[in-house]
């Protein structure tokens, strides 16, 4: 047996802890990460296989080619993200402070659609938002769309779909944290003056604000990257960069342009996350909490 | 709605001339949570400037008292009174006291000095008087250094202190402090007690001080008021409530106190007397509580008995009951016994020692005689 001072255990402990996570985190994203960075600066074709040959330019086409697709995911994603914040915030803000004992039941109920499949939801909204549904008639009735108009393949049914696809992620950490306030701080501002709404404002708000930024994050980032649902609620004009990725990585095997665009997309991502982190204050997300 | 507070318009003058000078009234409050009553028809006044405390066992209704000055809580019955102007329907923001928390409930996101900067900022102040007054009042609860600290990284006296200044640099009316040393270790707490007596004379602020520590509230508290089910038993000074209890409740809240049952014999012009079930005891008149009626208890405190062998006999105008020691514990700077009267009631006796030890004619199992001027005792009823 390997004898370790107390000392020594101490300080390996926490590493000990890490190893699964990290050893996961090296197989299956690290090494693949490499090795798609290899992949978007090879050229061949899908006949003759690929071979690496620093191609930097495969970036630069794939991002004139395809930068409509990437500000329609920036766009798609932003709008599914905002509104989602603005339905989750309500909704949590009951459940943590006036649902009382139906709390745990609505938790449940907002968590229920992860029981069904992803892509089987999407289909539902296919059903849902179909020409001779419901939905659409009434629609048609109270004159928000024309008499023969549609909202399935439509920007609105694709926005429509990561929204509602992407709500739960946005409510639970809302939840989290407007639920970890302490009541008596909203007591003790309108104790120095503030009325309710200030106290909103000067409390609750900016101690929600790790939730508002853990939940964007949750929304924003999958949703960019999603193909499902402008794949089953819109039409080519919708597709997302998504859509691009999948296609051709699956159908075309375009394998570099497909990982150019994957690794585009996520330093985009990145480079998005800092200035929004820098926004919010960092200091707030981190201190806050406490 | 962020504006200097404002009291009702309509808020009508209290004509009782006692509340007229008072900071704080309560006519006739109730509060009921569903069936349980937690204040009881309670009416109090608190004159301005006073260090007032309510003192009482756990659960008899202080804290709804307290929310219910500050208007986090809402009267079943009755009216709230601050300054002679009716609030009970007023918001907390709009009323002119300020809460320290038990829990101190200092904002996390916001710095010391933003934490007491919160209530200025709320009234129409200018940025200057704002920082003038908060460094003012950082420096008066010695906290100055750590204006830039986040509430997490001070120890729990220095909360408090941020808790205290937050509330005093607004210079409301009055203060509500809800246990506010509850949290601390015993040195802290007499530290803080005394820091708190002295910020309340530099201020002169009403104060209600709200705590289950009947040294805390006799150390600092001009009147103290004792609470028991919802209802204030007694109030006055610490003084009063000691010599002079209305209640049994109240004398054995208030120290230790020694009760025996009696039946009043006869009411003099100045004295009256008491019969117990070991001959009869003198009381003056003006110590006898309102309320008693025949079926009385008679008290004495522990330090007002002298023990002496029984065969000494009574000395010529003292009370005397007779007793046999039962423990008998060195203290050093006293002596305690505990005497069992002929009633089976244990008396507590606390003589000074003042020979260098034990007298052994006063061991466990003699019979003694407890003797006391009559000045010096009081009588409550007897509760049913
Ligand atoms: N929100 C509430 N709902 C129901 N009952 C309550 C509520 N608040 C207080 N009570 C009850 O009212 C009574 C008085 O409570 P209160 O908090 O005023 O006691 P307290 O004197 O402050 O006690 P402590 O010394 O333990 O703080 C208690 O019996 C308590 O259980
Ligand atoms: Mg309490």
């Amino acid at each position: 047996m390997l004898r370790l001072s107390l000392r020594t255990r101490r300080t390996l402990l926490p590493y000990l802890f890490l190893g699964p996570g990290l050893l996961w985190l090296i197989v299956f994203y690290a090494i693949p990460l490499i090795n798609q960075g290899g992949v978007s600066l090879m050229t061949g074709n899908p006949e003759q296989g690929y071979t690496l040959q620093w191609h930097f330019a495969t970036y630069t086409n794939a991002l004139s080619d395809y930068g409509t697709q990437f500000g329609r995911s920036v766009l798609f994603a932003g709008s599914a993200t905002v509104l989602d914040l603005v339905i989750a915030f309500p909704l949590a803000y009951f459940i943590a402070y006036k649902a009382g004992r139906w709390k745990n039941f609505m938790l449940l109920l907002v968590v229920l659609p992860f029981f069904t499949s992803y892509v089987l939801r999407t289909v539902a909204w296919q059903l849902i938002l179909n020409d001779n549904g419901w939905v659409v008639h009434r629609f048609q009735d109270v004159g928000l769309i024309s008499a023969n108009g549609r909202l399935l393949a439509s920007t609105k049914a694709v926005v429509a779909g990561i929204t509602y696809n992407f709500l739960p992620f946005m409510v639970l950490p809302l939840y989290v944290s407007l639920e970890k306030i302490d009541r008596r701080l909203i007591e003790a501002a309108t104790d120095l003056y503030a009325s309710r709404a200030t106290a909103f404002r000067k409390v609750t708000l900016p101690l929600a604000l790790p939730g508002i930024f853990a939940g964007s994050l949750l929304t924003f980032i999958p949703a960019c990257g999603d193909f499902i649902n402008a794949a089953l609620l819109g039409t080519p004009k919708q597709y997302m960069i998504g859509n691009v990725i999948q296609s051709k990585f699956l159908n075309i095997l375009d394998y570099p342009t497909a990982a150019a665009l994957s690794f585009i997309l996520m330093t985009a991502i990145l480079i998005g996350i800092l200035i929004y982190a820098r926004l919010l204050g960092t200091r707030n997300l981190t201190e806050a909490a406490v | 709605m962020e504006g200097t507070p404002i009291a009702t318009p309509e808020g009508e003058r209290v004509d009782a001339a006692a509340s007229s000078e008072a900071d704080i009234h309560l006519e006739g409050v109730t509060k009921r949570f569903g069936d349980a009553v937690a204040v009881d028809d309670l009416t109090l006044s608190i004159e301005r400037g006073a260090f007032y405390a309510l003192l009482g066992p756990s659960g008899c209704g202080k804290t709804t008292t307290l929310r219910m000055i500050g208007g986090f809580e809402d009267p079943s019955e009755g009216v709230v009174y601050l300054g002679g102007q009716a609030v009970t329907d007023l918001p907390p923001y709009k009323r002119d006291v300020n809460t320290v928390f038990q829990s101190y409930a200092l904002f996390p996101h916001l710095n010391v000095e933003r934490n007491v900067a919160f209530g200025l900022e709320r009234k129409k102040i200018g940025k200057d008087e704002v920082a003038r007054r908060v460094a003012e009042t950082l420096d008066m609860v010695q906290l100055g250094a750590l204006a830039k600290r986040r509430p997490g990284q001070l120890s729990g006296g220095q909360a408090q202190r941020v808790a205290l200044a937050r509330a005093l640099v607004n210079r409301p009316r009055a203060l509500l402090l809800d246990e506010p040393l509850g949290a601390l270790d015993l040195r802290l707490r007499k530290q803080l007690q005394l820091e708190l007596k002295r910020i309340q004379q530099e201020v002169g602020i009403t104060f209600v001080h709200v705590t289950h520590d009947q040294e805390e509230a006799m150390s600092m508290a001009d009147t103290i008021a004792v609470m028991n089910k919802g209802k204030i038993e007694q109030a006055g000074s610490a003084e009063e409530l000691y010599e002079r209890p209305h209640t049994a409740f109240v004398a054995n809240f208030l120290g230790v106190s020694n009760l025996v049952d009696g039946k009043v014999l006869e009411r003099g012009i100045e004295m009256a007397t008491v019969e117990t079930d070991d001959g009869t005891v003198r009381v003056p008149c003006a110590r006898m509580s309102e309320a008693a009626g025949d079926a009385v208890r008679i008290g004495v405190r522990p330090e007002k008995i002298e023990l002496v062998p029984a065969e000494q006999g009574v000395p010529d105008g003292r009370n005397a009951l007779r007793g046999r020691v039962s423990i008998a514990s060195f203290l050093g700077v006293s002596i305690q016994y505990v005497v069992i009267a002929p009633g089976g009631e244990e008396l507590t006796v606390i003589a000074p020692n003042r020979d260098g030890g034990q007298p052994s004619s006063l061991g466990v199992g003699h019979e003694v005689l407890l003797t006391w001027d009559p000045q010096h005792t009081f009588v409550v009823a007897r509760d049913a």
